[in-house]
């Protein structure tokens, strides 16, 4: 076992690269330099940074698990009004939006392939497309969210149940699912649907728009040739967040969109 | 009273002793070095300096509420400053004191080392969580500057979100905030325990201190989250009136209360499970003997932490949950009291036909055991439904947490800090003042706490500035055992900083105990271990020790 601890981490990817050329022959390869001090070897790193993301997720799960609790409850309370809630929902976008998701994760599966594979053009197109793809995803969410706007569906002050009393008053809507008036007591419930919504969304768009964040780092750094050399535990760490962001909107899509849907 | 018989301290010759050099203090110098560290031990001293100033905030708002009990009449303070007071002693102790305390410090400090490890796995996700914790700190301390919270610690809605119009937002995001630093303290300790482990170190040769920091790493990982979402939709509600939690339109308040407790119950196993890791090394290096029955107390810590996430309804019998749930809820409650009692038994066991010294840890483990028993007891009251609702909501229910937290996690922190302050300064305390500190804190404790048992079964209920006046008695006691109290934690501060300079060195192992720890220099170098070590025999194994030392003069001969 040669003596990591001299072994300056941190350093340039071509000095990476370099070692592994000299090493790949050799029965005792160098440690390459994105070794840390601390570790014995690279599976034991990329192995500890492995369990600690899914570790991580798990607790992302609890901390949505909150809020689809209390989903799950007023559901049961108060189904009338949430069927109303979700045919305010505009299924086509929610599908493109799923749809584009999904094709997100896609690149960024192939972005983790590129990057085991050391193909940095792959890698840098794959992270962009995913980039963008999430864009697109906030975009839509934000006209989805305009229109809440619009038609005062937002909680607060400027809650209004028009919609919902009297559903003949939203020609668009009532075209396509010729609601019954709801109760006016059953109708402030609502309200409850649209904070969900709200807290749920924007709970998961801050997920989003974390992870697009990341993902601009990401193309910087692998433009100059980073995750390409045989370290790829971050973009794979990455992967997983991002997939797990899309698999809690699969859950969002079924249980804000798709109410009334399985009658 | 200590004389070289009744004594296991084996401290080198003073003459000629030196502190090692290098160590991990010594190796960097100013302050960047210290706020840039990744070294473990280096954030547990960052840890330990920013929850002792913590303590001492909370520790003043405890007097100032004592002070005011003294009289009947709310006469220091008015009634709605006292709120906040009270409000901010529980979030300052419960969120910036017990949950990080040993953890944070005793736990970032020791636990790589005694697995054999050289840091913790994520040493920058361990700064981060310093940061994190002082963030929120910063920002408890600015909203309690800038006006106060008065909705207790506990943010009961519709409470928090419509009736009071103090600093709840902001108090609301410190404690998601120190929440944050607290998950990923507990996920950086989990995958350190899993996966840095050195070699020979199996499962059931870890010291009973790493399990228990696993066990509360898991509630650490598992609940933390849905307290920051239930503090997320408090935030919401007052912000933007969403109503989740609004009965005007359709919310439930005690759907609040079931989120906030899914946490905050399995928290105080967060705040005793490492403190009960504390007192099974202490209680074994001064019996020196093996922890009687080490696979059932490393399996009871565990068995803590899964039933502890099923006990949460228990402080809601009160408000209105279903009399099947009060009959689940308490019959699950009664549970947790087996593997704690599991615990104290064996620590009891080990102790039999031990040979035990009376050194400070020493002291403090057994105010722990007396005092944990107590507070555990009386929790059996609380958790059956009918005294419940008698006792709920009155001084009963302050003096058993207190006994618990305070008689016990306190205890165990201060024991913790004694014992393993040699290996972390290289020094030792004074011993004969340190042992009078932990009898005073002893006394203090019992003088404080006792009566409000005493008041709480008489009536009296809590978070009021005023009482009738034939609770005074009791409340003299009280406080008057409060002063005490502070001056048994003010000592250790006063002694602990002097033997930083003038204390004797302590050498390797000063209290010849078995945990690899101590098998190194004190203060240990920055990556713990010139060799990685290999473990190749049991936890506690006293007799690997003296066969070691035999070697070690058989060498030097």
């Amino acid at each position: 076992m040669p003596d990591n601890s001299a072994i300056v981490h941190g350093a340039q990817e071509s000095a990476t690269a370099a070692n592994n050329a000299n090493g790949a022959n050799s029965a005792h390869p160098e440690q390459p330099s994105y070794l840390r001090h601390h570790f014995n070897s690279t599976e034991q790193q990329a192995d500890t940074s492995n369990f600690a993301m899914w570790l991580f997720l798990l607790t992302e799960v609890m901390f949505f698990g909150g809020l689809f609790t209390a989903y799950l409850i007023y559901r049961n309370w108060y189904y009338p009004a949430f069927v109303a809630g979700s045919h305010q929902l505009n299924v086509i976008w929610g599908t493109l939006n799923t749809v584009v998701l999904i094709a997100s994760s896609f690149t960024m599966a192939m972005g983790v392939w590129c990057a085991e594979t050391r193909r940095r053009k792959g890698l840098v197109l794959s992270l962009t497309l995913t980039f963008v793809l999430g864009l697109c995803f906030l975009g839509i969410k934000s006209i989805e969210y305009r229109e809440k706007f619009e038609k005062h569906h937002v909680p607060g002050a400027h809650y209004s149940l028009q919609s919902f009393v009297d559903p003949a008053s939203d020609p668009e809507i009532f075209k396509e699912y010729h609601d019954k008036p709801l109760p006016l007591d059953m109708a402030r419930h609502t309200e409850i649907y649209f904070s969900l919504y709200f807290a749920m969304t924007g709970m998961h768009a801050l997920h989003m728009i974390i992870g697009i964040g990341i993902l601009g780092f990401m193309i910087y750094r692998a433009r100059a040739g980073a995750y390409t050399s045989g370290h790829v535990t971050f973009v794979e760490n990455f992967g997983l967040y991002w997939h797990f962001v899309d698999i809690v909107w699969i859950y969002l899509f079924a249980l804000l969109y798709l109410i009334s849907r399985h009658q | 009273m200590n004389n070289n018989n009744n004594t296991i301290v084996d401290l080198p010759d003073q003459a000629t002793a030196r502190i090692p050099q290098p160590n991990f203090i010594s190796k960097e110098n100013g302050l960047m070095s210290w706020l840039l560290t990744g070294d473990h031990k280096r954030i547990a001293i960052l840890y330990l300096i920013s929850i002792t100033f913590f303590f001492f905030i909370g520790g003043a708002l405890a007097g100032l509420i004592r002070l005011e009990l003294l009289t009947p009449q709310a006469d220091l303070m008015a009634t709605d400053t006292y709120n906040k007071v009270f409000t901010m002693h529980g979030i300052i102790m419960i969120f910036l004191f017990l949950v990080p305390s040993v953890p944070a410090t005793l736990g970032n400090f020791l636990i790589p080392m005694m697995i054999g490890a050289k840091d913790l796995a994520l040493p920058k996700v361990n700064l981060l969580s310093w940061y994190l914790y002082m963030a929120g700190g910063i920002l408890a301390l600015y909203a309690m500057m800038t006006g106060g919270v008065d909705t207790g610690w506990t943010f009961t809605t519709p409470l928090s979100t419509h009736y009071v119009n103090t600093n709840v937002i902001t108090t609301g995001f410190a404690i998601f905030v120190a929440g944050f630093s607290s998950i990923f303290t507990g996920l950086n300790f989990i995958v350190t325990i899993h996966k840095m482990r050195a070699p020979g170190m199996t499962w059931f040769r870890l010291p009973l201190f790493v399990w228990a920091h696993y066990a509360a790493s898991i509630l650490m990982v598992l609940g933390t989250p849905v307290l920051a979402i239930a503090i997320v939709l408090v935030m919401l509600e007052r912000a933007f009136g969403i109503g989740v939690f609004d009965p005007a339109k359709g919310g439930d308040p005690l759907l609040f209360q079931h989120l906030f407790w899914f946490y905050s119950h399995p928290a105080v196993y967060i705040m005793i499970l490492p403190g009960m890791g504390v007192i099974s090394e202490v209680i074994s290096t001064f019996s020196r003997k093996r922890v009687f029955g080490y696979t059932a107390v490393a399996f009871s810590s565990v068995a803590i932490a899964v039933f502890g996430f099923f006990v949460w309804a228990h402080h809601m019998f009160i408000m209105g949950i279903s009399n099947y749930a009060v009959l689940v809820f308490s019959l699950l409650t009664m549970l947790v009291a087996v593997p704690s009692a599991i615990k104290i038994f064996n620590w009891a066991f080990t102790l039999y036909k031990g040979s035990i010294t009376f050194e400070t840890p020493m002291l403090y483990a057994f105010g722990f055991m007396g005092l944990f028993t107590i507070g555990g007891m009386t929790g059996v009251f609380l958790g059956a439904s009918g005294t419940d609702i008698h006792l709920t909501e009155t001084y009963f229910i302050v003096a058993h947490f207190h006994f618990v937290m305070v008689g016990g996690m306190l205890m165990a922190f201060l024991a913790g800090i004694h014992f393993w302050w040699p290996k972390i300064t290289g020094r030792m305390y004074p011993e004969k003042i340190s042992q009078l500190a932990a009898v005073v804190t002893f006394i203090g404790f019992n003088l404080t706490f006792f009566p409000q048992f005493i008041l709480g079964v008489l009536g009296m209920p809590r978070r009021y500035a005023s009482y009738p006046p034939e609770f005074q008695v009791l409340n003299v006691f009280s406080t008057a055992g409060a002063t005490i109290l502070g001056v048994g934690y003010l000592l250790p501060v006063l002694y602990l900083i002097w033997s930083l300079k003038y204390g004797a060195i302590a050498g390797n192992n000063p209290w010849q105990a078995t945990g690899l720890e101590w098998q190194t220099q004190s203060p240990p170098l920055t990556e713990n271990f010139t060799v990685m070590p290999v473990m190749d025999h049991e936890a506690y194994d006293y007799e690997w020790l003296e066969s070691q030392k035999a070697k070690e003069v058989a060498s030097a001969g």
